[in-house]
């Protein structure tokens, strides 16, 4: 069984994120990149697999420029058995749909029974990668997983929506994205980090993958940043007091900020 | 190629000096200590302890942060600069867990490893890697701390036996210690001596009303005619130098250590400067707290440097004792100085545990103070200059 886990390189949830003015990318200079936490959750799943079904190859698979193998160096370090890197500075400003035809491409060619993968990015956050891949590979989805089993070919999924807890089995190979209730992330030992330095790593490009760089990268995506301004900082705060109403005003005032 | 520029938080690059192991065992170690201190360290400290120790030094143990840079025992054997990154992260948490750390490490295991006979090393060393045994280290006394060599605690040989008689003070991991180095005054000079904490006539009554390290456990160590067998013996520390070199070992890890606790200071007194508000800008805007968080910044790269300069000399062996005293002196110094500057920036929310400044400034009192006072490293670093003791 071959288990392949997408993970992304993203600028640490505790430093402060900036674009580039110049094209309106992420400035991964002006903050420390590390793995994105929420493909931890699905690096843990893997392991937790592996661990429980004794056969199975762990591939952690990133593409992102030359830092993302620090990404993949710490999926190694938790106990992954290889990386792969996908660099190549065509690559620069994809969108979601490309970054889709580049992975799914460097998938099939590394092998594969499961693609686990977080539930969204915590830089970009379109959540959409998931989906994006079982199309292009052509089988079947299972996303926002809470729980994942494997029991030969096939596989059985809790589902977490804001509807309901549901329940769905597939055949492998398919794609899962998980949800970070699924597990908590083991934490790399020195140990570990020491032993990552002797598992296979390899590196592909697009022309390893046969794409045309005419279809990735910042020209050929489907939307256009036009503009960004940072956040200004905090200004003036609101307390409610609870004079028995807090609970509706404090909904009407979310309401009013659109984020209910 | 871009103009190189710099980032906040690492104004002098000091990152480029890092290989990519180095910033591999740091991130593990900062995970650590964001995912395991972070979140309950204020709730420790206020309580005056943590009630999970045990289980902290089992995950501190699986972290592989115990006894790192020794080698062999089941211990991880990585380099200075390995064992300093960790001690900076670990204290970045609070000073009480580089305190167990140090202690644990440093002290009682490096004790053990660099001192003790083949059996001591098997019975001991491999269970404190893994944090299942805990260790703790007597030598300072209630009225020896700076002089050492003064000390009253005594073994005196009974047949084959030792007996040993004293009272040990200020003694971190305490009451909690599976196992005890206690150095003693012998007729043959000072000895080491590996005490079972369960052997009769050992107690180690803990230290209360503390306002600094108050996570960490501090004790006494009380020693009524404790009766060890020759074995009990480390068989090559002969005399205060071997006590010593240990201290030696975990003041390296605290140059570090203490520029951890400075930076999360240091990154509150920025974050906190940066959104609050006063006369319409954000305080950060005006000249004066901008004075303040430049000096942090200044001394925390500093001090930084100096860890990486004095780390890479101990792992090419050319590290004196004396320039493990210019850093000590140097960092601890400026360290709790940052942690005072960034209190003021705070304003009323930097007495509150709610953040993590006042405490991390309490802490700084207590490490200032041991594995060697600034009066005595600055009178070790006076006799390095001038050529003269001005304390013996």
């Amino acid at each position: 069984m071959k288990i392949v886990v997408c993970v992304k390189q993203v600028p640490d949830t505790w430093s402060e994120k900036r674009l580039d003015p110049a094209d309106q990318t992420l400035d991964r200079a002006a903050a420390d990149g590390v793995i994105d936490e929420l493909d931890t959750y699905a690096v843990e799943e893997a392991l937790k697999l592996k661990e429980s079904l004794g056969d199975a190859t762990v591939v952690v698979l990133a593409m992102g420029p030359a830092g993302a193998a620090e990404s993949l160096r710490k999926a190694l370090s938790m106990g992954a058995d290889e990386a792969v890197h996908i660099v190549d500075d065509a690559l620069h400003g994809s969108d979601a749909l490309a970054t889709s035809l580049v992975l799914a491409k460097a998938i099939e060619q590394i092998g594969y029974d499961l693609v686990l993968l977080g539930s969204e990015s915590t830089d970009a956050r379109m959540g959409v990668m998931a989906a994006m891949l079982a199309e292009r590979l052509g089988v079947p989805q299972a996303t926002l997983a809470s729980g994942v089993a494997v029991d030969g070919t096939s596989l059985r999924v809790t589902r977490m929506t804001s509807a309901a807890q549901e329940e769905v089995a597939a055949t492998l190979p398919a794609v899962v994205s998980v949800l970070e209730k699924i597990n908590e992330p083991r934490y790399p030992s020195f140990k570990g980090i020491m032993a990552a330095k002797s598992k296979p790593t390899s590196t592909l490009s697009l022309a390893d993958l046969g794409i045309d760089a005419s279809s990735v990268g910042l020209a050929a995506a489907a939307t256009k940043v036009l503009d960004s301004t940072a956040r200004p900082p905090r200004g003036e705060r609101t307390i409610i007091k609870d004079d028995g109403d807090a609970g509706a005003r404090i909904a009407d005032f979310l309401a009013s900020r659109k984020l209910l | 190629m871009s103009d190189p520029r710099v980032t906040p938080d690492d104004l002098l690059g000091i990152d480029d000096l890092l290989s990519d192991d180095e910033r591999a065992v740091r991130a593990a170690a900062r995970e650590f200590s964001r995912r395991l201190i972070a979140p309950q360290i204020a709730e420790w400290f206020e309580n005056g302890g943590i009630p999970t120790m045990r289980d902290l030094a089992g995950e501190l143990g699986r972290l592989g942060a115990l006894g790192m840079h020794l080698r062999g025992y089941g211990c991880a054997g990585l380099s200075a600069v390995d064992y300093g990154l960790t001690c900076l992260e670990l204290e970045a948490g609070d000073s009480a867990i580089r305190s167990f750390v140090s202690v644990q490490g440093s002290l009682a295991m490096y004790a053990i490893w660099r001192y003790g006979s083949a059996e001591q090393k098997q019975q001991w060393l491999p269970a404190m890697a893994a944090g299942a045994a805990i260790g703790c280290f007597g030598l300072t006394e209630p009225d020896h701390g700076s002089d050492p060599g003064s000390m009253r605690t005594t073994a005196r040989r009974d047949g084959a036996d030792w007996l040993l008689t004293g009272r040990k003070a200020w003694i971190t991991n305490g009451s909690i210690a599976d196992v005890a180095i206690v150095w003693a005054r012998t007729d043959e000079g000072i000895r080491g001596f590996v005490v079972p904490t369960t052997t009769p006539g050992f107690s180690a009554p803990e230290i209360k009303h503390k306002l600094s390290l108050r996570a960490s456990v501090t004790s006494e160590l009380v020693l009524d005619d404790v009766r060890l067998p020759a074995s009990a013996e480390l068989p090559t520390a002969k005399g205060l130098g071997a006590p010593l070199s240990c201290l030696n070992e975990a003041r390296y890890g605290i140059v570090w250590g203490a520029i951890g606790a400075a930076r999360t200071a240091y990154e509150t007194a920025l974050s906190y400067a940066t959104t609050r508000t006063q006369f319409g800008k954000p305080i950060a805007g005006f000249q004066l707290t901008q004075a303040k968080l430049v000096d942090m910044a200044v001394e925390l790269n500093k001090g930084l440097l100096l860890a990486l300069h004095l780390g890479r000399r101990k792992d090419a062996g050319t590290l004196a004792p004396e320039q493990v005293s210019f850093g000590k002196l140097n960092n601890t110094r400026s360290a709790l100085e940052i942690c005072r500057t960034a209190r003021g920036i705070l304003g009323a929310n930097g007495i509150s545990l709610d953040f993590p400044v006042i405490r991390h400034m309490a802490n700084l009192e207590s490490v200032l103070t041991y594995e060697g006072t600034v009066e005595m490293h600055t009178l070790v670093l006076g006799q390095a200059i001038t050529g003269v003791a001005a304390f013996r």
